[in-house]
Parts: structure tokens; sequence; C-alpha cells
């Protein structure tokens, strides 16, 4: 029971990101297409779970004066692999996200969950609180990307659902991430309030 | 000299680095409750930008590229920029503690920024000479500055502002962020 709640809090309760508003600069940036959001998720999942059970098999190795260096030569490994496996099976995707794909090094949400959960608890809790916050996130970015594409391009995963004329190209621009997660986040905060 | 006179336009104005490119948000968004720590912030990222642009410059033409081991790039620049960051406060710490404590608790944030891991990668993918990576390095932190220290006098303004309360703080900041990057899409044109 209380290792299903490890995986089901980072969905809702703990979403990383509209909840805990961290990693918000690849949300922002990377969200201008459902199939971009979808890449960037799964890499980053991929990262999380990896650092996380590197970090929580070796916590009591780690020493605590060092422990930030070493979570960030972990994480750096682990996204090193993902940028490379990316670069030689999905090239489309690679290109799509560029820059994106090495900072995921700098995602607070990693370096985060690495002190706040693996530093503490065994592999397995730590394997469902990786997959619950990626998937959390990875839902978080998807939904983004679900009005900007919509709104900006008249596409949802490239199918078209009206004409390219009617789009309001802003909301792929940069103005529309913005002024997307600043409503979902206050559309959150009401929902709450309400239920509260 | 127009080579560099463009750099600088793009890089201030065009592709702002937290407006358009997405670099910096935490700091954008923590930092820019007050106009004081807004200056602070910025100065402190001018520093460590400017530095570890150069600094990684130098690490991936003289040891990555001659060794041919460009794929430990993203953990020697990660590895660069946190220990630059621990030697830069070192540093203010001996020697000006005045400035030490102006900049106090925004040093150690630095190494997470975004924007100076993206900018030193940048520097890299464009291929630029010494002299347009330090260009290049220092109008990117002019132009988060900017941004931030807009931000700052927009949000001071927003504090005695009636907004709904639900959109009250990290919301109504972003929607604050939407229309700023609406005024700096006017100057793509510029070039």
């Amino acid at each position: 029971m209380s290792l299903l709640n490890e995986f089901t809090k980072g969905i809702i309760k703990e979403n990383p990101l509209f909840r805990l508003v961290l990693g918000t600069c690849p949300s922002l940036a990377i969200t201008t297409s459902v199939d971009n959001g979808l890449g960037m998720g799964v890499a980053f999942t991929g990262v999380l779970l990896g650092s996380n059970i590197v970090i929580s098999a070796m916590r009591r190795i780690i020493p605590d004066s060092i422990r930030i260096p070493v979570y960030i030569v972990v994480i750096a490994s682990f996204v090193t692999m993902t940028d490379l496996l990316m670069h030689a099976y999905t090239p489309a995707m690679y290109k799509a996200l560029g820059i994106f794909i090495p900072l995921i090094v700098v995602n607070c949400i990693i370096i985060g969950r690495a002190e706040a959960f693996a530093n503490r608890n065994s592999i397995v809790p730590s394997v469902l609180d990786a997959l619950g916050m990626g998937v959390g996130y990875t839902l978080a970015l998807v939904l983004l990307c679900t009005f900007r594409e919509v709104l900006g391009a008249g596409t949802f995963l490239g199918v078209r659902l009206f004409p390219e004329s009617r789009a309001a190209i802003m909301m792929i621009l940069a103005p529309g991430g913005f002024v997307t997660l600043g409503c979902i986040l206050g559309f959150l905060n009401k929902m709450q309030s309400k239920t509260a | 000299m127009q080579d560099y006179f463009i750099i600088v336009i793009s890089a201030v104005l065009i592709n702002n680095i937290v407006l358009s490119q997405f670099l910096g948000i935490c700091p954008f968004l923590g930092v820019s409750k007050k106009l004081s720590a807004a200056l602070g912030m910025g100065a402190a990222v001018t520093f460590v930008l400017v530095l570890a642009g150069l600094l990684t410059w130098f690490f991936q033409v003289y040891i990555l590229n001659p060794f041919n081991i460009g794929y430990m790039q993203t953990v020697a620049f990660i590895l660069i920029i946190g220990a630059l960051v621990q030697f830069v406060e070192m540093v203010i710490r001996k020697y000006s503690p005045g400035l030490y404590k102006a900049l106090g608790i925004y040093l150690p944030l630095i190494t997470t920024n975004c924007a100076v891991l993206g900018v030193a990668i940048l520097n890299i993918q464009k291929d630029f000479s010494l002299v347009k990576t330090l260009v290049h390095s220092a109008s990117h932190a002019a132009g988060f500055s900017l941004a931030l220290i807009l931000m700052a006098g927009i949000r001071e303004r927003l504090e005695s502002a009636d907004i709904p309360k639900c959109m009250e703080g990290v919301p109504i900041s972003l929607v604050t962020a939407s229309l700023m990057s609406i005024a700096f899409l006017g100057f793509s044109g510029l070039i």
C-alpha cells in the first residue's frame, strides 16, 4: 500500500511541474508539439530512474560532505547516455529537443529527488518514486503540449484539427508557453481552494 | 565588427535568454520579487556566466577536441561550472566580504542555473572563436539581467495590484512574463 503510494504521489499530489513548480525551463521550451513533450518525458524518466537507482544503491558509501558533486556526476553520466542513445536511435527527436537534452542535467527535479528521496530510501521505493515522478512530469508536459499544439498549430500529434490560418501562432512561440503554464497553475490553485 | 554587433543585439533583445530561449526560468521567477535582489542576482550571473563561457571554451578546444572525447562535454562542463561557482564563492568571501554579503545566497544557486550551462554549450555548438565566445556570453548575461530587472520592477508594482487569489504568486508572474515576451518578439525584425 505504501509502496503504491510512492508511485502515485508523483502523479497528482506532488506533481513536480504543477505542484512543486520545478523543472520549468524545458517544460516551456519544448512543449510546442505533443511528440516533443512525450520524447522529453521519456528521456527525463530514464535519467531519473537511473540516477535514483544508483544513488539509492550507493547511499551508504557516499560521504555526506561531497554528496552534491556525486549526484551531479551520476546524473550527468546518465544524461550523456540518454544523449548518445537518442542521437543514434531517434535522430529527428534529437534535433527537435536540441540543447534541452544535455540540459536535463540541471533539471532541479532530478537532483531534488536524489537529495530528498533516493538518499534516504532503499532501491525498490526509489524506483517507484522515479517512475511516479517521471510519469507525473510526462503527463504535465503532454497537457501543456496539447494546449499549445492544438491552439497554436491546429494539430494534435500531427493530425490536423482545423485549418492553419485559424491557428494562433503566438501559442507555439515563447509567449504561449508562459501564459499556458500560468493559467494551468492558476486553475489548479482555484480547484484546490475549492476542495480544501 | 558587424558580426559582433549582430551577436550583441540578437543575444540581448531578439533571442533573449529568458524570454525567448527559456533558459534560467527558475531564478527569473524566484529572485524577481525585489529590485535589489534582482540586481544582485544579475551581477552574480553575469560574472559566473562570462567566466564559465571562457573556461568551458578552453576546455573544449584544448582538451576535449584534441583527445576526441567530445561526448564527455556534459559531464565536464557541469563539473567546471560547479567548481567555478565554489571557487568564486571562496575568493569573494576572502577578498570582498561586502560583495559576498550582497550576493550571498545567490552564488550557490547559480550552479543549477541552466542559463550558464546552456550558453556554454551554445558557444561550442556555434563554433565561436574566443573573442566571439566572450562577446556572446557577456551579451546573454546582459539579456538575462535586463529581463530579471524589468520583471522585478513590474512585480514590485504588482504587489499593490488587485489580482484574483488563485493567480497570486507564480501564475501571475508567468502571465506577466508572457506579455513581456510578446514585447520582445517585436524586436525580431531588427536584423
